[in-house]
Formats: structure tokens, sequence, C-alpha cells
């Protein structure tokens, strides 16, 4: 039997970064919030201190701080033609658990994204005309521009202590940063951090072929800071442990690092934590969320009325959410019609790796987000027209943590295990350096989310099903930008490089990213998209859908930042607009 | 959060007794009320009085003294299990002589020998905002000290004779009313020394060693004379206010019992009393201990200490000791680091440590445990070390000493 516990004000589902973003905007606004969180507590002193924070097998390999499929998985398959089946070991992709999140175990690079990325449709029906795009290519613009995003970019990149230089401010060009980003209204909290060999040599050699390097932006921060809520964080010391894994030294941002010290003072916040909300109440009308219904450990089912619902999960798990819920119709690909399920995307990674004979990179010195990049290949930064593709991404040597078991780097014909594969390993461990291109996903019709016909959870909800594979696009875009990014490489003076542009079928089975997006997008017209410029959600004005649940087609960036920007922007629109007079802050 | 509910129960107490006709000159004034729970956490009544998340002085946690256990008493105004039956003469009777009504000696865990120096006035105040707390009903059995000292009468009596001078603060008339509120707060309420002071045999306060230190409940209550080593005579007025404030400035985190003094008391007090405390603080002698050679480089311990510093500690307090303001307690020339008395530090590098949380620096850093991957002499060569490098100087650390501290933790 279901137990009915006293109303709150706002119930947040999911404390990763947005809904501690969101929980410490309301709090401060006065109001109750109860923010309900699937896995346990996590906190940096007592869950993963210096003292053995660093388990490559404990994080990485055995997964220790994210979801058990056995407790909430989701099907794939690459087309309508197939028949998906659950993913059952996650590898593709790595959903978090706990309180922190995606914020707790990312890499902390903190890109924005471009301006014509929130335009995208517009800018390239423009530029290049509209039979340019792929017939059944479904990108559209965001309904928010950068210039009004602006403020809250800043306001996340100062209460994580961003370390970078700037290379747009207001409008003027600044030597050494990034000289194709947005403005911004001010320099980077923090400066870049110290750069390793590799990114020193890749700068060079980008610089020599007419390039601008910037150092990538980075949470992992370069010097100890405070932040406007108070909280010190200290400066990265390059141990390597970084995605995956929680940071031991209080210097790479994340809830726990930046927000949560100061959310938990906060006398009007509540969080349970090991509960699972399992659907979001509807009234009769279906128009207005009366709270949410969740579930402890002992399967002991909870009902949490509230007056304002705020969806904070990792983007998969608010599409299924929404779906399970019955909020919002679910998008069918063969009409061409619903909105949630609609527009996933994904991230197109691929590399160059390099063999040196002379060179010593010491890999085992490095953050998540560290070393030096190109953008001249990314979004419209480039002319597509003789190309035949859209799209682009940032490209450089970045270096993504130092891992000891999985900086094992072979070159091409070396055994797979045995005393070669050992000895291999040896001679190219300090010598060798991969490099990495970033680049966009835009969304197709036959790409989607929807509930699964044949398999459910431990709770009898249908699984979700996601529908996903890389188009001609996207191929084409990754071999041109995987190409460019190897005549780079060639100028460090390898003895061998070994070119990966991403070939398709995606498969769920090979680490890529996690950086799924999309499956209730936000937008102006609501035949399209899920929630309207303020993430609110169309058909149940007191719902609000956080993440990149919202991004319509993913850009050649790393998402976080533009994820908290938006949660920032929505909690404003929350407080300043809809509490004073709660209802549709767009209307249609 | 528990400051908050106070406020709101003596302003609820105060609109009762607004309405009532019988509000005015029986102690329901508003300001006075208002003066007493100011008074009560610069006291830091609760740290005793009240038990982590119970209800407000209703009964406190046991002090674990070497005599045996005292637990502090429920002193809302319950009839049966409070002090709803005193009237103010006991309650001023209390805090000035250590005597409680019908005459009932106390135990000087209850800081009477301080709070003697209490005026009159601000005692009262006192008293008239613990009549306005919501009466508990909780029987707390005050007395757990081993024979003979549960013999209440006898054991106080002497011990009252030995260590025990009454009488109210009297203001030095040559020094600032800034000096003497600090030295009223410090001497007084505040009641430093009942941590800071070391104790002679019967427990009772060394007037010859005030504030030099002491130990307690497994911690050291670090010297806070103007000792330049072990001392905060390198300590600006500044940073001893900041400290007190936020409970952490550019030396130091608070954590232990004093996070919970800064947490519950300090953080909560004007600036113009921290100051005062400060000023009081900066303008006491210094310890003037022996002089301290520090340990040579090359010692077999400072290396082994070194080696293991760099590879566990390095990360946070950085090679030099700087550490990082408010969040790594810098190490190089930091009184704790050099006190006569390890235990502190010892103590954290095998358990761990949390710092301190406050409004203006929430952060609470913590030190992570190492007494589970370093062994006894492990523990001694690093903190040796740390104790004769960067300029530090102190006596060397000896395996025997971290044994002993781990076997009394773990018990």
């Amino acid at each position: 039997m279901t137990r009915k516990l006293p109303a709150t004000d706002v119930v947040i589902i999911g404390l990763g970064w947005t809904g501690s973003i969101l929980a410490h905007e309301l709090t401060g606004a006065g109001l109750n919030v109860v923010a309900i969180e699937r896995g346990p507590w996590r906190d940096t002193a007592t869950d993963f201190p210096p003292a053995f924070a660093q388990d490559e097998l404990r994080y990485h390999i055995r997964h220790d701080l994210f979801l058990r499929p056995a407790q909430q998985t989701m099907t794939f398959r690459n087309n309508v033609n197939q028949t998906a089946l659950p993913i059952r070991a996650w590898q593709g992709f790595m959903p978090g658990n706990g309180v922190g999140g995606g914020g707790l175990h990312w890499n902390a690079q903190t890109w924005r994204f471009n301006p014509t990325d929130f335009q995208l449709k517009t800018h390239l029906t423009q530029r290049y005309g509209s039979k340019f795009l792929p017939e059944n290519m479904t990108i559209q613009d965001w309904g928010v521009t950068y210039d009004e995003i602006e403020p809250y970019y800043d306001k996340f990149e100062y209460l994580c202590g961003t370390s970078g230089k700037a290379g747009n401010l207001n409008g003027q060009k600044q030597a050494g940063g990034n000289p194709f980003e947005g403005p911004r209204s001010r320099e980077y909290p923090t400066p870049p951090q110290r750069q390793p060999y590799a990114a020193v040599l890749f700068a060079q050699a980008a610089k020599e072929l007419g390039y601008f390097p910037f150092p990538q932006p980075s949470g992992n921060l370069s010097q100890a800071y405070t932040n406007p809520l108070g909280v010190t964080l200290g400066a990265c010391t390059f141990c390597g442990f970084c995605e995956w894994f929680g940071c031991g030294n209080y210097s790479k941002a994340s809830p726990q690092t930046t927000i949560l010290p100061a959310l938990i003072r906060q006398p009007n916040f509540e969080a349970r934590t090991n509960c699972e909300v399992v659907r979001i109440n509807l009234d009769k009308s279906g128009k207005r969320a009366t709270g949410v219904t969740y579930i402890d450990t002992s399967d002991q089912e909870w009902e949490q009325p509230a007056d304002l619902v705020l969806l904070c999960a990792f983007q998969l798990f608010n599409v299924q959410l929404l779906l399970t819920s019955g909020i919002g119709k679910p998008y069918n690909p063969s009409r061409n019609e619903g909105v949630i399920g609609r527009n996933y995307s994904y991230q197109v990674t691929s590399n160059v790796d390099a063999f040196f004979d002379d060179k010593n990179f010491n890999p085992f010195i490095s953050s998540g987000s560290i070393g030096m990049c190109i953008d001249e290949f990314n979004g419209d930064n480039f002319d597509h027209g003789p190309h035949g593709f859209v799209g682009g991404g940032y490209m450089g040597a970045v270096q993504t943590g130092g891992r000891p078991i999985l900086t094992t780097r072979t070159p091409p014909g070396t055994p797979a295990w045995g005393a070669q594969w050992k000895k291999a390993v040896a001679d190219n461990y300090l010598s060798s350096y991969e490099t990495m291109v970033h680049a966009s996903s835009y969304s197709y019709r036959d790409v989607y989310c929807d509930l699964d016909p044949t398999y459910t959870d431990r709770l009898g909800r249908k699984l979700m099903r996601i529908t996903f594979d890389f188009h001609e696009n996207e191929l084409k875009m990754s071999q041109y930008l995987t190409d460019r990014l190897a005549e780079v490489v060639q100028k460090m003076g390898p003895r061998q490089i070994v070119k990966l542009p991403r070939t398709g079928p995606y498969t769920s089975t090979q680490y890529q990213t996690t950086h799924t997006c999309g499956g209730a997008v936000m937008g102006t017209d609501r035949s399209i998209s899920a929630v309207n410029r303020y993430l609110q959600s169309w058909d149940v004005p007191n719902l609000f859908v956080m993440g990149a649940t919202a991004f319509p087609q993913n850009a050649g960036y790393n998402p976080t930042d533009t994820v908290c920007a938006l949660a920032y922007w929505a909690a404003d629109a929350i407080v300043n607009q809809y509490l004073k007079n709660p209802g549709p802050l767009v209307q249609t | 959060m528990r400051i908050r509910t106070l406020t709101a129960l003596a302003f609820a107490a105060c609109i009762t007794g607004g309405v009532s006709l019988r509000a005015v000159g029986d102690d329901q004034s508003f300001a006075k009320i208002e003066r007493g729970r100011y008074l009560a956490v610069a006291g830091d009544c609760s740290a005793c009085h009240t038990v982590p998340g119970g209800k407000p002085f209703a009964g406190g946690a046991a002090l674990e003294t070497p005599f045996g256990a005292l637990v502090g008493p429920n002193i809302t105004p319950d009839v049966a299990t409070g002090i709803g039956a005193w009237s103010e003469a006991d309650f001023l009777r209390a805090m000035s002589e250590g005597i409680g009504k019908n005459g009932t000696r106390l135990y000087p865990a209850m800081p009477y020998p301080a709070y003697t120096k209490v005026t009159r006035d601000d005692a009262s105040a006192i008293w008239a905002y613990l009549r306005t707390l919501e009466p508990v009903g909780n029987a707390v059995q005050s007395n757990q000290l081993l024979f003979p000292f549960n013999a209440r009468r006898p054991a106080t009596a002497t011990w009252d004779l030995i260590n025990f001078k009454p009488g109210v603060f009297e203001p030095d008339p040559a020094k600032s009313e800034t000096w003497n509120r600090g030295a009223y707060l410090v001497e007084g309420l505040g009641h430093c020394g009942t941590c800071h002071t070391p104790k002679n045999i019967t427990g009772g306060d060394r007037g010859d060693m005030v504030l030099q230190g002491a130990l307690l409940q497994n911690w050291y209550a670090p010297d806070v004379t103007t000792d330049l080593r072990t001392g905060i005579g390198s300590w600006a007025v500044e940073e001893i206010v900041r400290y007190l404030k936020t409970g952490a400035n550019s030396f130091d985190i608070a954590s232990g019992p004093m996070a919970e003094a800064v947490e519950n008391s300090t953080s909560h007090m004007t600036d113009a009393d921290l100051l005062a405390i400060a000023t009081y603080l900066k303008d006491s002698p210094p310890r003037n201990g022996p002089a301290v050679a520090a340990l040579a480089g090359n010692d077999r311990r400072m290396v082994a200490g070194q080696a293991i510093y760099e590879d566990r500690c390095a990360a946070c307090h950085v090679s030099s000791g700087a550490g990082a303001p408010t969040l790594f307690p810098r190490l190089a020339k930091a009184p704790l680091i050099q006190s006569d008395d390890p235990t502190s530090l010892i103590r954290v590098v095998l358990i761990g440590s949390r710092a301190g949380a406050t409004a203006a620096a929430p952060t609470a850093p913590a030190m992570p445990a190492f007494g589970w991957n370093l062994n006894d002499a492990e523990v001694a060569d690093v903190l040796t070390y740390i104790r004769n490098a960067w300029g530090n100087a102190a006596a060397p650390i000896q395996p025997a000493s971290v044994a002993t501290l781990r076997d009394r933790l773990q018990r």
C-alpha cells in the first residue's frame, strides 16, 4: 500500500548537477524542497578520500559509482527493423547513480556551445539552403539564444571555478583563447591548467599549420578557489583519476565540491537517498502534476505530493519517466508525430593514436580535462559547402585521466595478450599518445526512444528502448575531422600514426561517451518539442525537465556546461516568473 | 537551524508574555531574553546540555573525564526533570558558587570556576532566556563518576577548597574596554580554560599555566597563548577573529571539539565580541616553553617521514607544507603541529577528522584516515617529519605513543 507523505513545495527527482542547482536556487527563494535520489548519499570525505580513491579496478572496471543494470537498464537496437535487446552491462555509456550523479564521475570538460549551435536549423538553412541537409535530419532551433544564456554559463563556471583562457571577451578576441567561441562577459575564474608535454607539442604543430590552439577549459582546477557560495576547492594534483572516479582532493568541480556543502545547511532542504521515483503523478485532468511516487529499499511505496515537480535525473531516465508517467505524446517515427523520445542524439568521437621513438610523455600526469585544442572544425566554424556534410567538433591532444589499466596503447599488429603484448605496452607506454575529436551528433527521424514492447524491469515497468545509429552525414564528418587531426599529429613527428575515424554501425558495447541527449527537447513549437524555452513541460506546466534531455541535437562539445547553464536559466524563470504566476510561461 | 528555532521560541514566549498583563517587570522583556539567548550561545551551554540533534537544553551527551563520565543535566523549565522548580536565586547561586537548588554541590564539569566571573545581570538574562524554553521531560543521570568521586559532597567540597575562587570579574582599569570585554568572555562565560588550561591532579586549572594547552577526550586543546612556536603569537588579531567566526583562517581549520565550539558558539557571536577575545588573547603572555631544536634532515626518521609525506600527504598539504587556506591546513610553522602533546596529530592521522562548517565557510573538508595502511612506526615517522620540517621544531613522536592512542581510540 502506498503511504502518503505531507505535501512539500517542490520535489526534485535526482540529486546530480541540475537537481543540486535547482534545490539551491529554490530553497534560497524560500521554498521547501525535497530531493529524491535513486542512489546513495556520496561524500568526498567518506566515499572517495585520496587514501583509496585512485583505484581503477574498483571504480573503472567494477563500476563502483554506477547504476547496476539489475536495478534499471534499457534495450537497444540500431534501427527499426531490429529487435532490441536489454543492455546487461554498461559499456557504451555509463549512467551514474547516487548523489552528484554524472557530476561526480565526469572529466569536468567545461565547454560552452557556439552561438550558432542554438539556432542550428535556421543558421544552416540560411547559409547552405534547406536542400543541403539530409532529408530525414530533424535538427531544430533551441528557442534560446547564446546571448540569453551567457549569464547562466558564467554563473555555473564561477560556481565551479573553471580553469581556462577566454578567446572572446565582450566581442574582443583574446590571444591564447578559443577565437571561435561566443562572447564571454568576463575571463574564466581561474587560469588554465599547466599543460603536459604532448599537449605543448600539439599546440606547436597546430600553430605551424595556421590554427589557433588553446587550453581545454577544465573543472579540474589550476589553483585553489572559493566560489560565491563560500565553498573552497583545491588545486588539481594531476593524479589522473577523474573520469569514472570521485575526486578525493576537492579539486574537480562536482555538486559535492561546489554546492552541496551550502545546500545541506538550508533548513528547508531535505534529501531522500536510495529512493527511486517510479512515476510522476497527475491529477484527473492530466495537466497538473500532483507529486511523485517512489519506492524505498524495502520496495515500500511512498507518495510525495508537491506543487512543483522538477525532473532532474540523467537524460535517459528523464525520458523513461515521462513515458512511463504518460506525460506528453510519445514519439511515433512512422508518422513523425509526438514529442517524448523524439530527437535522441549522442556524440561522434574519433581518435588518432601516435607512436614516437624519442619522446617521454609521462602519461600518468593528467587530469580529466587537460590538453590543447583547436576549434577550426567545430559547428559551422568552417565552410561545409564543399564537403557535403554538416556538423563538426573540437580536436586536440586531450587527456581524460591517466588510468594505468586503460593506458595500454600498442601499435597495430600487436597481439591482444601474452608476452609480446606486455613488451609492446612497456615499449610504448611513455612514448605514445592518443589525440581525439569530439564532434556533434545531429538528430534524425529514425533515431529515438520509446517503451520496449517485450522487456520489463524488476517492478514490471516496460524498459525504455533506444533506436540509434550513426548516419552518413556523421560518418563523413568523422572521416574529414579525423583526417584534419591526423595532419596536425603528423607534424608532431611520430614514428607511426593510427587514424581511427568513427565507423558504423554504432555499438553499445564499446565506450565512446556518456553524452546521450534529447528525447524531451526544448523549443518554441510544441508539435516538435516537449518543453518550452524555460524547460517547462508544454503539457504539465508545473513540471520542468532538466538536463541534456532538452538538447534538440548535440553540438561538438561536452554537454555539462550547457546542461547547467540551462538549469540556472530555468531556475531564474521559476523564481522570477513562475512563482509569481504559476502556469505556462509561454502561451500557445 | 537550532539557533533559529530558539529565537523563534524566545520570540513566541515574548509574544505570550506581552499578551498577559504580568509581562512588565517579570523578566519577560524581549531585549533581556534575547540578550540571555546570545549569552547562552556565547557560553556554549548547548555543548554539554544538548544532545546533538536533540531537544535544546534537555540534557547532553556524556563528558568523559579521568574520574568517570558526567552528563549535562536537563536545564529546560520542566519541573520534574529540568530546573522548572528552581528560582532565579537558585540559578544565580549555581553560576557563581557551584551550588544548586537545596544546596547540592555541582561537579566542576559545570564550569562555575569560570562562570563565577559572569555578572549578575548577565546570569539573570540567561535565566530569563532559559525560562522561555520548551519544558522537556527527560530525566538525566548526571553523575556517572567512579567511586570515590561519585560521593558528591566530600569530593566537591574538597575540590572547591583547592581549586575554586568565587567572585565576579574585576575589570582592569589600565586596559581598554575591548580588552576587558575579551578578558570577561575568555575567563568567564566563554570558559576557554576549561579545555585549554592544563589541569592539576584533581582536575582543577593550573593557575600558572593558563591557556597553555591541555588534553581531553583524546584531543589536545592547543596552547592559545602568544607563544610564537606553539601558540597563536604569529596570528594577527583579524586571523583569530576569522577563525572564531568562520572556523577557518589562513593557517588552520577547526576540527574536533573546537569545530563544535565554533559551530555552536563563536560563529554566532558579534564581531565586536570576537575582536575583544582576540585582543585579549593577543595581549596574554607567551608560554615561554623551553627552546626546541629541529631534528636534522638526515635523521633516519626524517628521511623515512619525508618519503611517506610526499606519497600520502603532499597532494593536499603540498610539499612545502603550505596547505591551501580554508581547505587543507597549513603545516609549516603551524602551532598545533609543534604542540608538546601530539595527541591530536596522531589521532587525525589514525582515524581522520572532519573540519567544522559554518555559513561563511561551509566546505567541511576532511582528513582521511591512514590508520589502516600506516603502521605505528610510519605514523610516528611522518609526524616527526612534519614537526621538524619547514622551520618547525618539536620532539619526535615515539611509535609507542601511536600504539597507545590507537589502542585507546579502538576501545
